[in-house]
């Protein structure tokens, strides 16, 4: 049985007196992509925000590696390897493609480290080297995407977390954005990825939990959700 | 005098103005861009660099002498002076903001203005302090124009601060960092940057660069006083938003800019001394509706 590289117990979140986040546990293990899924306004990226400390949870526990990370800085979570690619990209406009990913390695102290990553990224998106001392907002959208990923591979992550990362994207870029997922996971990286896209997130995910109004309301092996017609219909409106 | 030499006095008397004005912009610039604050005691902390500076000569003089032996040391300890009182005094009024509209920083920045003023007033009393030094008259002669070294140094000292600073800001870690967190700290956060450590940092750079131009000031002019922050503040302000606020090398262009433009204002017949801060704010409206972006700040790009 692998490790769990991430459990949550009993979490709770507020924004303000919004309850978002109702007491939510799962676990995910070394090696997985687990899905998170649900409708608008279920509480995944909360869920996300809470796990790497940018809206940190009022009751419950967090645990990373066997670390308590409840409370702890958003900073110091992305220093241990757990690393957010948020919703909406969120990549510095106004800034090249090369220092978008200078700052995802910003925990990379050797200049040259940093350098070989960065060339590691652009082997696996060539598109992102052709126009690496361009500014990153002329990227198109799916562009936009590989470029937060790439970003976020630079701290060589435990865990990445990947907000909706088919968000706006034509169904041809859906599955390459989907493919590289697959691929990352293959090299050995634990994914926590939240999707609309249920179909797509099943075919990909170990293990998937459906969310709403804030609670888990199904978990189980991606199999066997993908086989559940009527729960699919119900939570996933697909 | 004739023309050519007068124009060649102003060009010199603007390009020293202007470049206490750049090291005071460049803080103000700066603090803008990461925190989009404005903050209105940057002026004091110019003043509080002359008075930490003098403090240090007079200390020093006896041992080191009051020309350049004693001036650069002096320069150095203020700038560290008031770069730590830069994050301080970030760390117990801005920081705990941080959330708070924006008009709650910009009183609390009015207010940490007054704290500063006033103290240094209580301990002066009001009076001028005279700034003095043995640094002479020399230098080389331009035709009819007598440009000191004192001069030169303060422009080169000038220059190189904004140098180190753009080298700074375009090519290190923290430098990539501030930018990146005028755009998105939230994202630097989930990126491992400590964004709060980095705000720290940049006050610490701001306050000393206005804290070196405060000194150089005093070793200029000879004389400083507990209100000396203020006109500058405001000045730095103007050419912080000539240049483009937010912008370095914009904030560097600005404050030389609005030197030069000073000095030779002076010469407009009509407008003299009396009238030359008119003239400047003037000039910064008229540029502002013409411009609104300053010279080097960019329209926002947005693309989705
Ligand atoms: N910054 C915020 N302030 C207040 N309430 C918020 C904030 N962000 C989210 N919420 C509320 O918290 C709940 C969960 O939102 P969350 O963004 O986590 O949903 P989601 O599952 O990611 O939805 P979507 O699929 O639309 O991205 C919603 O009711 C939402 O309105
Ligand atoms: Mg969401």
């Amino acid at each position: 049985m692998s490790e769990a590289v991430l459990r949550l117990e009993e979490v709770e979140t507020y924004y303000g007196e919004i309850h978002a986040l109702r007491g939510i546990g799962f676990e995910v293990r070394e090696g997985q992509v687990v899905a998170l899924l649900g409708a608008n306004g279920a509480g995944k990226s909360t869920s996300l925000r809470t796990i790497s400390g940018l809206v940190p949870a009022r009751r419950g526990k967090v645990t990373f590696m066997g670390q308590d990370i409840t409370r702890m800085a958003a900073h110091r979570i992305a220093q241990l390897g757990l690393v957010h690619v948020p919703e909406g990209r969120r990549i510095f406009k106004g800034m090249t493609i090369e220092e978008n990913l200078d700052l995802g390695g910003f925990t990379v102290l050797d200049a040259e480290e940093r350098r070989r990553r960065r060339e590691a990224a652009y082997a696996m998106f060539p598109i992102l080297a052709e126009r690496r001392h361009r500014d990153s907002s002329l990227l198109s959208g799916g562009e936009q995407q590989m470029l937060a990923i790439a970003r976020a591979l630079m701290a060589r992550p435990r865990l990445l977390l990947l907000d909706e990362p088919s968000m706006g994207l034509a169904p041809i870029l859906v599955q390459e954005i989907m493919r590289t997922i697959r691929r990352l996971n293959e090299a050995g990286t634990t994914v926590l990825l939240v999707e609309q896209n249920a179909r797509a997130a099943l075919r990909l995910a170990h293990y998937g939990c459906v969310m709403e109004t804030g609670r888990i309301v199904l978990a189980g092996e991606a199999a066997e959700l993908r086989a559940n017609e009527a729960l699919t219909k119900a939570y996933l409106g697909a | 005098m004739p023309l050519q030499e007068i124009l060649l006095q102003q060009l010199a008397n603007g390009l020293i103005l202007g470049s206490f004005y750049a090291l005071v912009a460049l803080g103000y610039s700066m603090v803008y861009g990461v925190i989009k604050l404005l903050n209105f005691a940057h002026g004091d902390l110019y003043m509080v660099g002359a008075f930490a500076g003098f403090g240090c000569l007079s200390l020093f003089s006896g041992w080191l002498g009051a020309g350049w032996a004693g001036i650069v040391p002096s320069i150095l300890l203020s700038m560290v002076a008031v770069g730590l009182l830069g994050v301080v005094i970030d760390r117990i009024a801005y920081r705990p903001l941080r959330e708070a509209p924006k008009l709650s920083v910009l009183i609390t920045a009015l207010a940490v203005s007054m704290v500063l003023e006033n103290t240094v007033l209580a301990f002066t009393g009001g009076q001028f302090t005279a700034f003095s030094t043995d640094l002479g008259f020399a230098g080389i002669d331009l035709g009819l124009v007598h440009v000191t070294y004192t001069q030169m140094v303060l422009v080169g000292t000038s220059i190189v601060l904004m140098v180190v600073l753009e080298l700074f800001v375009s090519r290190t870690r923290y430098g990539r960092a501030m930018r990146a967190i005028a755009i998105d700290p939230d994202a630097c956060r989930l990126m491992g940057i400590d964004v709060n450590r980095t705000i720290a940092l940049t006050f610490f750079i701001g306050s000393a660069l206005a804290a070196a131009s405060g000194v150089l000031a005093g070793v200029y002019y000879g004389s400083i006083n507990f209100f000396m922050g203020f006109l500058i503040g405001l000045k730095a302000f103007t050419a912080a938003v000539i240049g483009g606020i937010g912008n370095i090398p914009g904030a560097m262009l600005g404050g030389l800019l609005l030197g030069l433009l000073e000095a030779f204002g002076t010469q407009i017949p009509g407008i003299g001394g009396q009238w030359k801060d008119v003239f400047v704010f003037a000039f910064l409206i008229l540029f502002l509706v013409f411009r609104p972006t300053g010279i080097l700040g960019k329209p926002e790009v947005e693309r989705m």
